[in-house]
């Protein structure tokens, strides 16, 4: 793949500028391949969501439409009568939000503890929060759907707008690791200037986290606006159901026939993650990266 | 530990352990309510007979379980799922460290490169399950295309009983994001005067990444493999949307099981067995890792 001509390079190449051109070049012939590799399922997605149905099936498959049938969206969308992606959509976003406030303001609060107040048994509780990192949490549905059928909460949205606010361990320990980067002197001088715990915490602490809790809340949205487990469990009725449930009810409903509309209803439920990533990319790449290392 | 636990201390040292227990107070309602009371819930239940409602449980002790191991398709299915498991920690943490080697490289693009190989991790789920179905498909699939291109012919991929577990392998090493990510960082913690100095020792580059890149990073690694271990045992989605179990049981996995268990066939107590067994693997797994881990794992500061 290099330039490099054999010949004349017994020197060149043991050059110190050769060798860094020669390592350049094979970064190269790596990186770009496995980058066209890992955006050609979006390629996919989107070409077949623009395409009239007999060019789905045509052989060979065309990465490019002949042309495109924008109808595919609005066809897909309003498509099936029994699945109302517009409802779906607003369900998706209202449970996704209230999780992400819900995540933040309880795992702030337990990981401001752990991270800077001393309380005999703080080492045996957050033992149990690294443990419970480990825990399947799809294994304990069961149990959870018995207890949500006990508070009558089956076919709300409660099961899935509830555990939010009581902490997930996965975030309490980011941000705990985020707050011990926080100097002490600054907690110092706030509380010789007489301030408690809960103004430090909002005053200090949490300007100082924004890229932290922006990690945090990219997260909250992904893993929500994707889950599928929970709102397929709980939920029954059509109206109350959330977008990835919607598509799976459409896929069974359309199965392997209408392609090009799957394609389209798809390509719709992945923009806006679509979006908060890329806008959200530089906090979300620093974030997991400074915190999620120094264990 | 208990006198020290014991011992008086001073008021705002009593107030400091105050808000520390109203802080965790969310999180420690959370945990009793939807982890410690379903996992001990969830082992009482597993020795009755419960099926669809909470009265008139009997206890049938181990029965359901005597039942699991008597099933060969429970046994199917934990053979499905240590295969995946096995597969996508190994495959998929090398993969990951080969990005987060690239990605450690000092060459132009980057970022650029970093949010691309992110892009397919952030969109995992049901749509993009979907799309894979389609690029999956034996005859008219992008991937089979792309192979008969160069010459190979593709197997039949999520449609064939021999293929489906490796097919879904390869999948899941799209989503490597966060693992590489975390890599990625620990490559970048490794001290520059080490390598430094193992050139001066004439070591090369396979040398420098042998005794020094891996070391260094072994604590990571092995951070990013627990947790590898972990969420490969959750894969429900893939399985529901793509193949559920099939063909005939090859992608049968033990959450698959679980669920048609629970909310298909209704045996609740059977399913609350699996999900025991599935726990009792998983922390079996996790110690022999930590027992391996004390061989491997290189903590700086350590006597050897």
């Amino acid at each position: 793949m290099t330039t490099v001509k054999p010949k004349k390079t017994v020197s060149w190449r043991k050059s110190v500028k050769g060798r860094r051109a020669i390592g350049i070049a094979i970064t190269f012939a790596l990186l770009v391949p496995l980058g066209i590799a890992f955006v050609l399922p979006f390629i996919v997605m989107v070409s077949t969501a623009l395409k009239p149905l007999n060019q789905v099936f045509a052989f060979p498959p065309r990465l490019i439409p002949e042309t495109l049938q924008w109808q595919n969206f609005p066809d897909g969308w309003y498509g099936y009568g029994y699945v109302d992606f517009t409802t779906c959509t607003w369900n998706s976003l209202k449970i996704t939000l209230n999780n992400i406030i819900g995540n933040l303001v309880s795992c702030t609060l337990a990981a401001y503890a752990f991270a800077r107040l001393k309380a005999r048994g703080k080492n045996f509780f957050f033992a149990i929060v690294l443990a419970t990192m480990l825990l399947p949490n799809e294994a304990l549905v069961v149990p959870q759907y018995v207890l949500f059928s006990r508070f009558g909460w089956l076919d709300t949205h409660l099961p899935l707008m509830v555990p939010p606010w009581f902490g997930w361990p996965f975030f309490i320990f980011l941000l705990r690791q985020f707050f011990l980067t926080i100097p002490e002197e600054l907690i110092d001088a706030a509380k010789i200037d007489g301030a408690g715990h809960a103004r430090i915490l909002m005053q200090i602490f949490i300007p100082l986290s924004k890229p932290a809790l922006a990690t945090l809340a990219i997260f909250a949205f992904i893993g929500n606006w994707n889950n599928f487990f929970g709102p397929l469990l709980y939920l029954r009725t059509p109206n109350v159901q959330t977008l990835p449930v919607c598509l799976v009810q459409y896929q069974g409903a359309y199965g392997n026939t209408e392609w090009h509309l799957m394609m389209a209803v798809a390509t719709i439920a992945v923009i806006p993650v679509l979006l908060i990533f890329i806008f959200g990319q530089r906090y979300f790449v620093e974030g997991i990266a400074t915190s999620g290392v120094k264990g | 530990m208990f006198r020290r636990l014991m011992r008086p201390i001073s008021p705002s040292a009593k107030r400091e352990e105050r808000i520390f227990y109203l802080f965790i107070l969310p999180w420690l309602i959370g945990l009793v309510l939807f982890n410690v009371g379903p996992v001990f819930g969830m082992l009482g239940l597993s020795f009755t007979d419960w099926r669809i409602s909470l009265d008139n449980l009997q206890f049938v002790g181990l029965e359901n379980y005597r039942t699991l191991f008597a099933d060969p398709i429970f046994r199917i299915s934990v053979g499905n799922t240590l295969y995946i498991v096995v597969g996508r920690v190994v495959f998929g943490t090398s993969f990951a460290l080969l990005l987060a080697i690239l990605l450690n490289q000092k060459v132009p693009g980057i970022p650029f490169f970093r949010a691309v190989y992110y892009l397919p991790t952030v969109t995992a789920g049901v749509a993009v399950a979907l799309v894979w179905i389609w690029i999956f498909n034996p005859r008219l699939g992008i991937l089979n295309y792309t192979l008969k291109q160069l010459g190979i012919q593709g197997p039949p991929w999520i449609f064939s009983k021999d293929w489906v577990k490796p097919s879904l392998i390869l999948m899941s090493m799209f989503s490597v994001g966060p693992n590489m990510i975390i890599l990625l960082a620990g490559l970048q913690g490794v001290p520059k005067e080490l390598y430094e100095s193992a050139e001066i020792d004439g070591a090369g580059n396979w040398a420098k990444f042998r005794n020094v890149t891996l070391p260094m990073l072994s604590p990571v690694l092995f951070f990013v493999i627990i947790i590898s271990v972990v969420s490969s045992f959750q894969n429900f989605t893939e399985i529901r949307v793509m193949t559920e179990g099939g063909p005939g049981e090859s992608s049968n996995v033990m959450i698959w099981y679980l669920w048609e268990n629970a909310f298909i066939f209704l045996q609740l107590g059977v399913a609350a067995a699996v999900a025991w067994i599935m726990f009792v693997i998983l922390m079996a797994l996790t110690g022999i890792q930590f027992r391996l881990g004390r061989r491997w794992v290189y903590y700086e500061g350590e006597a050897r």
